[in-house]
C-alpha cells in the first residue's frame, strides 16, 4: 500500500507529511526553550526525559484517538468515549479499591477482587458502552452525534453512582504498574499502546477491516451494493473505540491511583476527536490513518509540553487549542480552497 | 374531533412532555408533603432562569438543524470578564451588562461566519468556540471572582413578591421576557420562519429564495447573545465569575430542547416546549433533593435516560412519518375530489 | 397563427466539461397551452429548463420573453420575470404547513408581524382554484405526493407566473391524482398561461398537451401539434437512429444455443406497494434478457427488486429452483447475483479507493472480512480484469474517481466478475460512455454471457438491448406488459408494444 517516496512531491503528498512536520516543529520549539528536550537519562533503571514523558502521558489519548480515527472513518463519530473513561475507571477502582495489611508480619497489598477479574470487568463494562451506542446508531439509526450524546450525559452519573459520588482511592500497589510502571526501562503503557497498534493494524492489513471501513465511509450505499454489511460493520466499530477508551481508563485509573467520576477523561472526546482530525483524516469520513491519529495524539501532548516550558498557564492551552482546531478545520474547507483558488492547493478532485 | 387535529408528529411530543411535567410535579407532591406548593413551581423557574435563556438561544440553532457545542463556555467567560470588569476595573454595571452581551452575540456570529461562509461543520466550529471560550476565561483569572459590587447584589436579591408568600426573582422575570420575545422571533418573524425553513430542507429554503445564509449566521448570534445573557443571569444568581461555571452547560440546554420537543435534525419543535424541557430537568432535580436518601448524580442518569427516551420517540416519528402523518391526513380528510367544488 | 409566442429560446448551447449538453437547442412557448418537451436521457431537456430558470447560463443563444431578451442569473430573478419551475423532487419544507410553503418569502405582514389569518385564508383560496381543498394549517409532510406537488404549484403561482415550468411533476402520483393536476392544468391554460410539462409517460403527454418539442442529444428535433403526432412516430423521433447497422446485424439470435432448460432466477407476481406491479420474469443462465422500456417504465425498479434492495411486498423468488428470500444485496450476493447500478458515481464506484480495491471489493464482501485477499492476489485480480477488460489506466493504484466513465464501469463489471456470478443485473452500463466504450462493454456482455451468465441487461438505448438481448421483456409504467424473443423483435415492434393501445 505505502510505496518508498520517490521524490519530494510524493513525499509532500504522504499522508503523515503535515502532521510530521507539524510535531518535528514543535519538538524544535520545545528545543528552543529547553536545550535539554531530547535528552534521554537512565534513572534507576528507567528511561527518563521529556520525550519519555511526552509519550507515556499521550498513551490515552493515543489509545483513544486510535478507537475514534475508526469510528470517524464510517462517517461517525463518538463524543462519550469521555463518559466510558470514567465509568471503566471507577468500576476498576471500586473493585480493586485495595488496602494495606499485614499476613504474618509482613506487609502485603490486597485487593477487593483479583485484579486481572477487575481489569476484565472495566474493560467488558467499556464495551458495554460501545455496544450500547453502536445499537443506537447502527440500530436504531440515530445521528452518531446525537447517539453518543445520550451516554456522554448519562455516563458521568453512571460513573458516580459507581464510586457513591467519591473520588475512589487505589491503594493496590500492582495496578499502579499499568500506569506508572516500567519494563525494560520504558513505561508500561507504551507496551500497552504497541500492542493495541499492533492489533489494528493487523486487521487493518491482514483482514478486509480496513477496506470495508473506508468503503463504507466513502461511498455507504456503493459498501452496501457491493455485499457489505455494513450496519455489522458500524455497530462493532462503536464497540471497539469504547474499548480503547476502557484501556485508556486503566491507565489513567493507574496513573492517577484513583478514580473521579466528574473528571475523569474530562474533554477527551474532543482531544481524541481533534488528533485524529491533525492526523490527516478527514471527519467526512473514509480514507483513515492509525498512525496520522497517533502522530496528531503526540502533537496535542508535545503542544501541552511545549505551553508548560513556555511558562504560560497551562490552561491558555484551550485557547491554543480552539485556534488549532479552527486553523485544521480552515484548511479541510473546501469552501476555502475554491475561494483562494485551486492553484494554491493541489486537491485530488477529479472531474 | 377538534382536539386530534392539533395532534400530530410536531406537538406530539410537547404534549407527552408537558404530560411528564405535570406527573412529575404530582408525583413530588403526593410523595414529598411540602412539595406542592407555588413558590416550589417558581423555585423551578428562579434556580433554572440561565438554563431556560441558554436553552432558548440553543432551540433556534437546533431548530435551524445546527448544534452550538460552545454555550457553556461562553456563560462562564461572561461572567468572567462581567466580575472582572465590575471588581477589578470598577466599571459599571450598566455599561459591562451591554458590552458582556454584545461580546457574546459578536462571538457566536463569527462562528456562524465559520460556518456558513466555508462550510465547516456546526459541531466542529462550535467546539472550537467552546474551547476558546474556556480558555479565554482562564486567561482573565484561573480563579473565581467573588462580585462584591452594590448594584450587582441588589438585583441579585431582589424579590418581587407575588402575593404574600410568592416571590420571584429578576431572574425568572428575564427568563420569561425572553421566552416571550422568542416565541414572538419564531412564530410571527421572517427570520423565524426561515430558521424552521432551513431546518426542513436547507436547499429547498434556497431554491425559495429564503436568505439561507443571513439566516444561518443569525441564528448562531442569537445563541451566542442568548449565552451571554444566561451568563448575566449566572452572575446574578452566583454573585461570582469563574472559568469552571456552567460546566457542560451545553448538554442541560441541548436536553432541555429535545425532551421540549425539539427534533435534533431540524425543523420541528416549539422554543416554549425548550422552557418544559428545562423544567422536567428542574423539578427532576427539586424531587433529588426532596427525597434526601437519592444523590445528586442520579440527575444525570434520569436526564439521560429520558434523552434516550425522546430521542428513540423521535426517530419512530422519522421513520413512521410518511406513514404515520398520512394516516392522520387521511383519517381525518379523506381527499376530495373536484366534486365538492361544485 | 395570428398568436405571439410568449417565450421564445433559440440557438441555445451549453456546454459542461467533456459534453455537448446543448447544440442549437430551441423552444417557442404560446400563452394558453400545454407545450411537452419530450426526449431521451440526457437529451438536455433538464439543462434547457435550468437555462431557462437562471440555474445554468447559455453560453450561446437568446431567450426572449414577451419579445423582449432576457438572461436571467438566478431563480429569483427569473421568478421575478414570472417564469417558475416545479420540480420531480417536490422543493418544498416538509415540516412548515401548507399555507406557509405557499408564502413563505412574501409573507403578508401585520404590524405585530405575519399576518398567519389572510396567509391561511388565501392559501386556502389558492388551493381552492386549484380544486384542492385541504386543511391548509397541517404540515406538508401530512399530505401525499399528489397535493405536495399542487401545493408547490399553488406556491408557483403565486408569483404571478406567466410560464409555468413542470419537470416531471407525475413521476410519483397515481392516476386519480395525475387527473387532479390536469384538471388544474386545464384550468390554467384558460387563463392564459403557458405551461412546459416534461414527463415520460406517452399517456399523459397525449393527455394535456397541445404541442411537442423532441430533444435528441441536447439538438432540437421537431416541433409538432400533439394532434398530429402518432405515439409511433414519437417515439422514433425521441430515439432516432444512431445505431450503426453493421453491429445491429449481428443480433443474438444466432447465439441462443446453449440455454439451459430452468430459469436460474424466477420471479413469480414479485411487485412492492410503490414500486413495480407484480411480474413474473424468468432468467436463464446463457441468456441475455432484455428490459424493454422508455424512463420511469419500472426497469431500474425491478433490477433493485432483483437484488434485494427494495423489499418485495407481493410474490417470490427461486433461485436455481429454491425459493429464496432476498431482503439485502449482502443475500443477493451470496446466491451469486450481481449489479451493476445506474447511478456509477453514487451507487457503484467508491472513488477514493483504488481500481484494485473497487474490483476485489464485492469478492472480498462475499469471502468475509477475515478471510482477507493477500495485497499479491488482489493486485493478480486485477492486473488480470484491467488487461482482460482493456481497462485503460497507468496502474491499479490510482483512484477509481481519476478514471473515465467508460472505465469505470469495466472496472465495476470486473468487480462482479471476480465474484464467479452467476447472474448479471446490468443497469444503463453504458450510461454517459463514449461510443467506442460502449461497444466494448457491449462485447464484454456477449462474451460473459456464452460462458454461461444469465444477464438482465437494461438500457435507455433501445437499439442496444435489441443488440444484445436474446429475450426482451417490455415494461410500461411499472408493470410488465410482455415479452417478445430477440429474433423477433425490433424496434418498431417494441415501441408498438409500448405505444400499447394506439397502435
Amino acid at each position: 500500500m505505502k510505496r518508498l517516496p520517490t521524490t519530494w512531491r510524493d513525499l509532500a503528498r504522504h499522508p503523515l507529511f503535515w502532521p510530521g512536520v507539524t510535531l518535528v516543529l514543535l519538538c524544535l520549539v520545545n528545543v528552543y526553550f529547553n536545550r535539554s528536550f531530547f535528552a534521554i537519562e537512565i534513572k534507576s533503571g528507567h528511561l527518563y526525559g521529556s520525550v519519555i514523558d511526552i509519550l507515556n502521558r499521550a498513551a490515552p489519548l493515543m489509545l483513544v484517538a486510535m478507537g475514534m480515527t475508526l469510528v470517524i472513518a464510517t462517517r461517525g463519530i463518538d463524543i462519550s468515549v469521555g463518559a466510558t473513561v470514567a465509568i471503566s475507571g471507577a468500576v476498576v477502582a471500586s473493585l480493586i479499591g485495595g488496602s494495606l495489611i499485614i499476613q504474618n508480619g509482613v506487609q502485603t497489598y490486597v485487593s477487593n477482587v483479583p485484579m486481572p477479574l477487575a481489569i476484565i470487568a472495566a474493560l467488558a463494562v467499556a464495551l458495554l458502552c460501545g455496544l450500547w451506542n453502536g445499537l443506537l446508531v447502527a440500530g436504531a439509526g440515530m445521528q452518531p452525534i446525537i447517539a453518543t450524546l445520550i451516554l456522554m450525559v448519562a455516563g458521568r452519573g453512571i460513573a458516580q453512582l459507581i464510586t457513591e459520588g467519591q473520588i475512589v482511592t487505589v491503594y493496590y500497589e500492582p495496578f499502579f504498574i499499568i500506569g506508572n510502571g516500567f519494563l525494560l526501562g520504558i513505561p508500561v503503557s507504551l507496551y500497552i499502546v504497541a500492542l493495541v497498534l499492533a492489533i489494528m493494524l493487523l486487521l487493518i492489513h491482514r483482514t478486509a477491516l480496513g477496506l470495508f471501513i473506508e468503503s463504507v465511509g466513502i461511498n455507504p450505499v456503493a459498501a452496501r451494493f457491493s455485499g457489505i454489511s455494513a450496519r455489522a460493520l458500524v455497530f462493532w466499530v462503536y464497540a471497539f473505540c469504547a474499548l480503547t477508551a476502557g484501556i485508556a481508563a486503566l491507565i489513567i485509573t493507574s496513573n492517577v491511583k484513583s478514580a473521579d467520576g466528574n473528571n475523569a477523561g474530562l474533554l477527551l472526546e474532543l482531544d481524541a476527536i481533534l488528533a485524529v482530525t491533525l492526523g490527516g483524516t478527514s471527519l467526512a469520513g473514509g480514507r483513515f490513518s492509525i498512525m496520522g491519529s497517533l502522530l496528531g495524539s503526540l502533537i496535542i501532548q508535545t503542544l501541552t509540553y511545549a505551553i508548560y516550558s513556555l511558562g504560560v498557564p497551562p490552561e491558555i492551552n484551550m485557547v491554543v487549542k480552539a485556534l488549532v482546531v479552527f486553523g485544521v478545520c480552515l484548511i479541510q474547507s473546501e469552501a476555502l480552497r475554491a475561494m483562494l483558488g485551486k492553484h494554491l492547493f493541489r486537491t485530488g478532485e477529479a472531474a | 374531533m377538534r382536539f386530534s387535529h392539533h395532534i400530530n408528529s410536531r406537538t406530539l411530543p410537547l404534549i407527552v412532555t408537558s404530560l411528564l411535567f405535570v406527573i412529575l410535579f404530582g408525583f413530588g407532591s403526593i410523595a414529598y408533603p411540602s412539595f406542592f406548593s407555588a413558590q416550589v413551581f417558581i423555585n423551578l423557574l428562579i434556580d433554572n432562569a440561565f438554563l431556560c435563556v441558554v436553552a432558548i438561544g440553543m432551540t433556534f440553532v437546533i431548530l435551524s438543524g445546527g448544534i452550538d457545542l460552545s454555550v457553556g463556555s461562553i456563560v462562564a467567560l461572561t461572567t468572567m470578564v462581567t466580575a472582572s470588569l465590575v471588581e477589578h476595573q470598577h466599571w459599571s454595571i450598566y455599561s459591562v451588562i451591554p458590552l458582556v452581551l454584545l461580546m457574546g452575540a459578536a462571538f457566536g456570529m463569527l462562528m456562524g461566519v465559520l460556518i456558513y461562509v466555508f462550510k465547516l461543520q456546526a459541531f466542529i466550529v462550535t467546539l472550537g468556540g467552546m474551547f476558546l471560550a474556556r480558555g479565554l476565561c482562564y486567561v482573565i483569572s484561573i480563579d473565581s471572582i467573588a462580585i462584591t459590587d452594590a448594584a450587582y447584589t441588589e438585583i441579585s436579591q431582589y424579590r418581587i413578591m407575588l402575593g404574600d408568600e410568592v416571590f420571584i426573582s429578576i431572574n425568572a422575570v428575564i427568563a420569561l421576557i425572553t421566552l416571550a420575545v422568542a416565541i414572538y422571533l419564531a412564530q410571527y418573524t421572517r427570520f423565524g420562519r426561515t430558521v424552521y425553513a432551513i431546518g426542513g430542507n436547507e436547499r429547498s429554503a434556497q431554491l425559495m429564495g429564503l436568505p439561507v445564509g443571513q439566516t444561518t449566521i443569525l441564528v448562531y448570534t442569537l445563541s451566542g447573545f442568548c449565552s451571554a445573557l444566561g451568563g448575566v443571569l449566572v452572575t446574578f444568581y452566583m454573585l461570582s465569575g469563574y472559568g469552571l461555571h456552567a460546566l457542560g452547560m451545553e448538554l442541560d440546554a441541548i436536553a432541555a430542547a429535545v425532551i421540549g420537543g425539539t427534533l435534533l435534525t431540524g425543523g420541528v419543535g416549539y422554543v416554549a416546549g425548550s422552557l418544559v424541557g428545562v423544567l422536567i430537568l428542574g423539578v427532576i432535580q427539586s424531587l433529588i433533593s426532596f427525597d434526601g436518601t437519592l444523590s445528586s448524580w442520579w440527575t444525570r442518569i434520569a436526564v439521560g435516560v429520558l434523552l434516550c427516551l425522546f430521542c428513540l420517540m423521535q426517530r419512530l416519528f422519522e421513520r413512521g412519518g410518511t406513514s404515520f402523518s398520512a394516516l392522520f391526513a387521511y383519517w381525518k380528510k379523506p381527499l376530495e375530489p373536484a366534486g365538492r367544488a361544485d | 397563427m395570428t398568436v405571439e409566442p410568449i417565450l421564445v429560446m433559440q440557438g441555445i448551447c451549453k456546454s459542461f466539461p467533456g459534453v455537448n449538453a446543448l447544440k442549437n437547442a430551441q423552444l417557442r412557448l404560446f400563452p394558453g397551452e400545454v407545450h411537452a418537451l419530450m426526449g431521451q436521457n440526457g437529451a438536455g431537456k433538464s439543462t434547457l429548463i435550468k437555462v431557462l430558470t437562471g440555474v445554468e447560463t447559455p453560453d450561446a443563444g437568446e431567450i426572449r420573453l414577451n419579445g423582449q431578451a432576457i438572461s436571467p442569473a438566478c431563480v429569483g430573478e427569473a421568478q421575478k420575470m414570472g417564469i417558475t419551475a416545479v420540480y420531480q423532487e417536490i422543493n418544498l419544507c416538509p415540516n412548515l404547513s401548507v399555507a406557509e410553503n405557499i408564502f413563505i418569502g412574501r409573507f403578508p405582514m401585520r404590524a405585530i408581524g405575519i399576518d398567519w389569518k389572510t396567509i391561511e385564508h388565501q392559501a386556502a383560496a389558492e388551493l381552492a382554484a386549484l380544486n384542492i381543498h385541504i386543511d391548509v394549517s397541517l404540515p406538508l409532510a401530512s399530505y401525499p405526493v399528489a397535493i405536495q406537488q399542487m401545493v408547490a404549484i399553488a406556491r408557483a403561482l403565486t408569483t404571478e407566473a406567466q410560464v409555468l415550468i413542470l419537470d416531471e411533476p407525475t413521476s410519483s402520483l397515481d392516476e386519480g391524482e395525475v387527473e387532479r393536476l390536469f384538471q388544474a392544468l386545464r384550468q390554467l391554460k384558460q387563463k392564459g398561461m403557458a405551461i412546459v410539462f416534461i414527463t415520460h409517460f406517452l399517456d399523459q403527454t397525449y393527455a394535456i398537451a397541445d404541442r411537442i418539442t423532441v430533444l435528441r442529444n441536447g439538438e432540437f428535433i421537431g416541433e409538432y401539434p400533439a394532434s398530429t403526432l402518432s405515439r409511433l412516430d414519437l417515439i422514433n423521433t425521441m430515439v432516432g437512429r444512431e445505431i450503426n447497422e453493421a453491429s445491429y446485424a449481428a443480433n443474438s439470435s444466432a447465439q441462443a444455443a446453449s440455454v439451459a432448460d430452468k430459469p436460474y432466477v424466477s420471479a413469480r407476481g414479485l411487485g412492492s406497494t410503490g414500486g413495480m406491479h407484480p411480474f413474473d420474469l424468468d432468467l436463464y443462465r446463457g441468456q441475455v434478457t432484455g428490459l424493454g422500456g422508455l424512463l420511469g417504465s419500472g426497469r431500474t425498479e425491478t433490477a433493485r427488486l432483483l437484488f434485494g434492495i427494495d423489499r418485495a411486498d407481493s410474490g417470490t423468488i427461486r433461485v436455481d429452483g429454491h425459493a429464496v428470500k432476498l431482503n439485502s444485496p449482502r443475500q443477493a450476493v451470496r446466491y451469486g447475483i450481481a449489479f451493476c447500478p445506474e447511478d456509477r458515481k453514487n451507487e457503484g464506484i467508491v472513488a477514493d479507493l483504488s481500481i484494485r480495491e473497487n474490483i476485489i471489493l464485492a469478492l472480498q464482501a462475499r469471502r468475509g472480512i477475515f478471510h482477507y485477499l493477500p495485497k499479491r492476489a488482489q493486485s493478480a485480480i486485477a492486473e488480470q480484469y484491467i488487461e482482460q477488460l482493456g481497462i485503460r489506466t497507468s496502474d491499479a493504484e490510482k483512484p477509481i474517481g481519476q478514471l473515465s466513465g467508460g472505465n469505470q464501469q469495466k472496472a465495476l463489471l470486473a468487480r462482479w466478475l471476480a465474484t464467479d456470478p452467476k447472474m448479471l443485473i446490468l443497469d444503463e452500463p453504458t450510461r454517459g460512455i463514449d461510443i467506442a466504450a460502449k461497444l466494448e462493454i457491449m462485447e464484454l456482455v456477449k462474451a460473459q454471457c456464452k460462458k454461461g451468465l444469465a444477464i438482465l441487461f437494461i438500457s435507455s438505448e433501445m437499439s442496444e438491448v435489441l443488440r444484445v438481448s436474446d429475450r426482451i421483456a417490455v415494461l410500461r409504467d411499472r408493470q410488465k406488459i410482455g415479452e417478445i424473443a430477440g429474433h423477433d423483435a425490433d424496434e418498431q415492434n417494441v415501441f408498438r408494444m409500448i405505444a400499447g393501445a394506439e397502435a
